[in-house]
């Protein structure tokens, strides 16, 4: 089983509805956020061309978070799911300072945070909260192992693209083009 | 040209616009560890080779600043730690892949023994101290009798103490300017070099500041081959090297790197040691401290510096 997500930057309108709903159902801190959009434009006017992202945690393969943690607080759950287990961490930064994509932020009670592909919905077999959400059905979750999942489906016949893959982390999250 | 812009969400603070979760207690850290890694490498080095004797302050004085520095250093790391009450999971495993875990032990495993080495020469040093106990006493009687042995195990934790204080940051390939196994002998050997630089400072007899002076030169003569080295290999590498070298090169961190760090913490007291050796007047204090000032400064730079270099994506 390989938890994965497409993200559709074609169809991303940038309306931050998936930032919201994290925060609603993972109860984040006023004024942090586990996903966050980026807007990123390129070229020469006028020839510009406009990409809207939701990102977030890439719940890579070979995840250095996971590597640095010197407590194990940062593991790997069933599916390749990142998670940070609050009681264990010692808020030392070090996963803060290997995740090439700053994908996490310390928690002001102290221990580090991120997201975390909504785990305690999808043992349930629900969606992630922000892809049940998302008002353009941009977003899909699922098992990549499944050729029948959601994920599958989304990035069989697109191209797609991952974020910083020379970092060599092995990031899950595919960048529909 | 290409713009990226958070549309939502992150301003979150310590990381946007730019990573700083590090703040100074950590250079402040690494910076004890290495000095502390210096004097007890020398003190252990010097009793192994017999020349306890020659050597007074190295084997004996100095090293009451070794659990010292260690002991705040500590002290600086949990400071730094945001959860600080679960403190204690540090040492419920040992993870070799993680550079903080095996870091954190070694420290464990020094820090007493360092205290051990300074205790067994408490009576040298002060002639009438008294341990009351008597089985402090025959304690002490054991480890002098042991001595040998604690001054290996001592010299070989002390360079890995001295290495871990540069892996620590080039194990995050993360933050390219420290992703560079260059690092960890550059910390090392930077260390060692304020470890000697204490040792000078702290030394009374002249024959032995004029030894640990032409071992300081040396090591300080590597630095520069290794900093030579670091650049070389930044510029001749990848667009994210390149770009965290230009820091370094033009960027925000130009002058404290190359007049803190490179002219006043290195090539002046160098200079001013191969002077003292041709018979002229130079202060004591003024080459350790400039050394210790070039040290400090080294940390300080790398830590702030690399935490603001990324991945370009
Ligand atoms: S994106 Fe960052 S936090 Fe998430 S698994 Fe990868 S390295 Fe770890
Ligand atoms: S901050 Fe917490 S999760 Fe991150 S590396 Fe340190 S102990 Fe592990």
């Amino acid at each position: 089983m390989r938890y994965a997500m497409a993200i559709d930057t074609n169809k991303c309108v940038g309306c931050s509805d998936c930032v919201v709903a994290c925060q609603t159902e993972n109860n984040v801190p006023h004024g942090y956020c586990r996903d966050w959009i980026v807007e990123s434009v390129s070229g020469t006017y006028p020839n510009l061309d406009l990409e809207f992202r939701s990102e977030r945690c890439n719940h890579c393969d070979n995840a250095p978070c996971v590597r640095c943690c010197p407590t194990g607080a940062s593991h790997i759950e069933q599916g390749g799911i990142v998670v940070v287990n609050h009681d264990e961490c010692i808020g030392c930064g070090a996963c803060i300072q290997s995740c090439p994509y700053d994908a996490r932020y310390p928690h002001p009670d102290g221990f580090v945070d991120k997201c975390t592909f909504c785990i305690h919905r999808v043992e349930k077999g629900q969606n992630p909260a922000c892809v049940d959400v998302c008002p353009t059905s941009c977003l899909h979750f699922g098992d990549l192992d499944d050729p029948k999942s959601d994920v599958s489906m989304a990035i069989k016949d697109r191209s797609w693209k991952v974020l910083a893959p020379e970092a060599g982390t092995k990031p899950q999250l595919y960048f529909l083009t | 040209m290409k713009e990226e812009l958070f549309v939502s969400g992150r301003n979150i603070p310590n990381i946007d616009p730019y990573l700083n979760i590090w703040h100074w207690q950590i250079p402040l850290y690494l910076f004890l560890g290495g000095l502390a890694a210096g004097i007890l490498f020398f003190a252990g080095y010097f009793v192994v080779r017999g020349k306890e004797k020659e050597m007074p302050a190295t084997v004996k004085w100095a090293t009451i600043i070794a659990p010292i520095a260690l002991i705040i250093g500590l002290g600086a790391l949990f400071w730094d730690l945001t959860h600080k009450l679960y403190f204690w999971q540090l040492y419920t495993t040992i993870r070799f892949t993680s550079p903080m875990s095996w870091g954190a032990w070694t420290l464990m495993a020094i820090t007493p023994l360092s205290i051990l080495w300074v205790a067994s020469y408490m009576k040298e040093m002060f002639p009438r101290w008294d341990w009351k106990f008597d089985i402090l006493n025959q304690f002490e009687a054991w480890i002098i009798k042991n001595r040998l042995p604690f001054a290996w195990i001592m010299m070989i934790l002390s360079i890995i103490l001295g290495v871990y204080t540069g892996i620590l940051l080039s194990a995050f390939n993360a933050r390219p300017l420290w992703n560079t196994s260059i690092l960890g002998p550059l910390f090392l050997v930077s260390g060692f070099s304020t470890g000697l630089a204490t040792i000078m400072w702290v030394s009374k007899d002249e024959h032995e500041r004029k030894v640990l002076a032409r071992i300081d030169l040396i090591f300080i003569a590597i630095e520069l081959f290794l900093i030579t080295h670091l650049f070389m290999g930044f510029l001749a590498g990848t667009a994210v090297a390149t770009e965290a070298a230009q820091l370094f090169l033009g960027g925000d961190f130009t002058v404290s790197f190359w007049v803190y760090v490179v002219i006043l913490g290195l090539i002046l007291p160098a200079t001013l040691e191969i002077l003292e050796m041709f018979r002229f007047h130079i202060p004591k204090w003024l080459p350790p401290f400039l050394i210790l000032f070039g040290g400090l400064m080294l940390r300080f730079v790398m830590v702030e510096a690399g935490q603001i270099t990324r991945f370009l994506y």
